[in-house]
């Protein structure tokens, strides 16, 4: 038996990982400066921006609307500093602090499977097929909390469209970015990584469902899921994929990652449904992130508060089964 | 080592005392300053549960120690240490009734009887009452035989605590299992010792 064989490459050969990293670092920063300055063009982003990706940045160009306008917003300190997103470590203060770096441009998706022509998009030219609206959702995470979020961003129907699917295109898969480099937790397999979600093809129509961009009149921050994330307000908050890399459309129901982690705990469908408990905990109430520690919970309400707009997808199917 | 003397174990249990009161101090703290986080209720939770889990295991240390090392002193602390962990135990479900559910008492009949990690760590603290309340020097003495068994109550106690927090995770059970292997390491001295002495007797 050998023990300890040896390398053919002597060590003082071996680039040490940190200056590998910081080469990689600065051909992104390079790339990163370059898009920004483009993005300046076109009133995207403040000319200063690219100076540190971690700065916030305020987006222009989008209209209010009246979704939400009712609701009390959850304090922007909240919406950004606790957040589930495991490719970024598993406690809700990691996202905020291991994502400091990470730098979402320059970003492109692809479009692909059933499409007349399957292609790739740039960021900007993605955020440019519609023009960008705030919608205040509600947003009612899957372990019994909840948010109100002014979201930037435009409706995927109108992505859809410019899509052009086919008409086998039943399905829609959103696969998000997988960089063990730049995100911590991605190099832990607590997840089957690369993260990714879908939808049935009416419920990526529904005016509801938008990629957003932005939250709180600024760029989204890279831990909402920078630069380009989904929200489907009626669905508990893990359906909505960020850092999306490709979207693709397909005839058969697309594999979830969180339901290949719980089948059991987790459908596809993951409406928010008060009356359909997760199998550890109750999802009959929330408590709503921002209040003190004397507000009570409230009680979740079926499709999040949206019956009105999407309770006709579901008619005739068995909510319980279809969990 | 020497073991202390009276004075010096006066010492030393005050200072534990203080110590052990300083995970509600900081709680208080920063409850004050308005810094528990998004989630504060979420926060005094998990944190009163997190104490009152290790301080449970410190207290299921002190025999290993004196099995493995023949320091016998350090039992002396056990009580206070037990009692501790009842403290925070109290604080957990208070926060968890008080807090979290505001006395809705049908909610919370609800999620013990259906929820199986609610179950266990309501039954963990249901179990860790009577040994707080006969922990006195009095109730031993009264007890006397029945006390040792009824303290072994505690190893129930651990196991449920564990599996609270185990089933309470959604994905990353890194830290319950962490106190698994504890658990598991103390209770196999205690176990592997009593084989061992039961054999050496010849039974």
């Amino acid at each position: 038996m050998l023990i300890g064989k040896k390398s053919d490459i002597i060590p003082s050969e071996i680039t040490p990982q940190s200056v590998y990293e910081d080469r990689r670092q600065f051909i992104k920063a390079a790339g990163f400066g370059l898009l920004a300055t483009a993005a300046a063009g076109y009133g995207l982003l403040p000319g200063h921006a690219w100076a540190a990706a971690e700065q916030r940045r305020k987006l222009t160009g989008y209209s209010k609307t009246a979704y939400g306008a009712d609701e009390k917003l959850t304090p922007y300190d909240d919406v950004t500093s606790y957040n589930n997103y495991y490719e970024f470590g598993t406690s809700k203060s990691d996202p905020a602090e291991h994502s400091k770096l990470f730098k979402p441009t320059p970003w492109s998706v692809a479009i692909e499977g059933e499409v007349k022509n399957p292609r790739t998009i740039t960021l900007e030219d993605l955020l440019k097929i519609a023009p960008l609206e705030e919608r205040i959702y509600r947003m009612r995470c899957v372990e019994g909390w909840s948010m109100v979020i002014p979201w930037i961003g435009l409706p995927l129907a109108q992505l859809i469209k410019w899509a052009e699917p086919t008409a086998n295109a039943k399905f829609v898969e959103f696969v998000t970015l997988d960089d063990s480099l730049r995100m911590p937790g991605a190099r832990v397999p607590i997840l089957d990584w690369p993260y990714t979600e879908g939808l049935r093809m009416d419920e990526a129509m529904n005016p509801l469902t938008i990629l957003a961009a932005g939250l709180y009149g600024e760029v989204l921050p890279n831990q909402n899921g920078a630069p380009l994330r989904l929200v489907v307000p009626w669905k508990y908050g893990f359906k909505g994929a960020k850092a999306i890399v490709k979207i693709r459309f397909r005839e058969t129901m697309p594999q979830t990652t969180w339901v290949k982690a719980g089948p059991r705990e987790y459908g596809f469908y993951a409406n928010v449904n008060p009356t359909v408990d997760h199998p550890r905990w109750t999802q009959a109430s929330e408590r709503r992130i921002g209040g003190s520690v004397f507000s009570p919970r409230m009680k979740t309400q079926m499709f999040n508060g949206y019956a009105e707009q999407v309770a006709h997808l579901y008619t005739g199917m068995d909510l319980r089964k279809n969990f | 080592m020497l073991p202390p003397n009276r004075k010096q174990l006066g010492l030393i249990k005050a200072g534990l005392f203080l110590l052990a009161l300083v995970p509600l101090a900081r709680l208080i703290w920063l409850g004050m300053q308005d810094d528990l986080g998004a989630n504060p209720i979420e926060f005094i939770e998990r944190s009163t549960g997190t104490w009152a889990l290790a301080i449970l295991l410190i207290t299921l240390s002190f025999t290993p120690l004196r099995l493995l090392t023949g320091t016998a002193w350090p039992v002396q602390l056990r009580r206070m240490a037990g009692l501790f962990m009842f403290f925070y135990a109290c604080l957990h479900i208070t926060t968890y009734v008080w807090l979290d559910h505001w006395f809705d008492w049908q909610e919370i009949a609800k999620d013990i009887v259906k929820h199986p990690y609610v179950l266990v760590g309501f039954t963990a603290f249901v179990l860790s009452v009577p040994l707080a309340l006969t922990s006195s020097n009095a109730m031993i003495k009264r007890l006397r035989q029945h006390w040792k068994s009824l303290h072994r109550l505690v190893y129930l106690v651990a196991i449920f605590a564990v599996l609270h927090f185990w089933w309470l995770v959604k994905k990353d059970i890194t830290e319950p299992m962490l106190y698994a292997m504890v658990l598991a390491a103390l209770l196999s001295i205690r176990l592997i010792f009593s084989l061992r002495k039961r054999k050496g007797q010849g039974v």
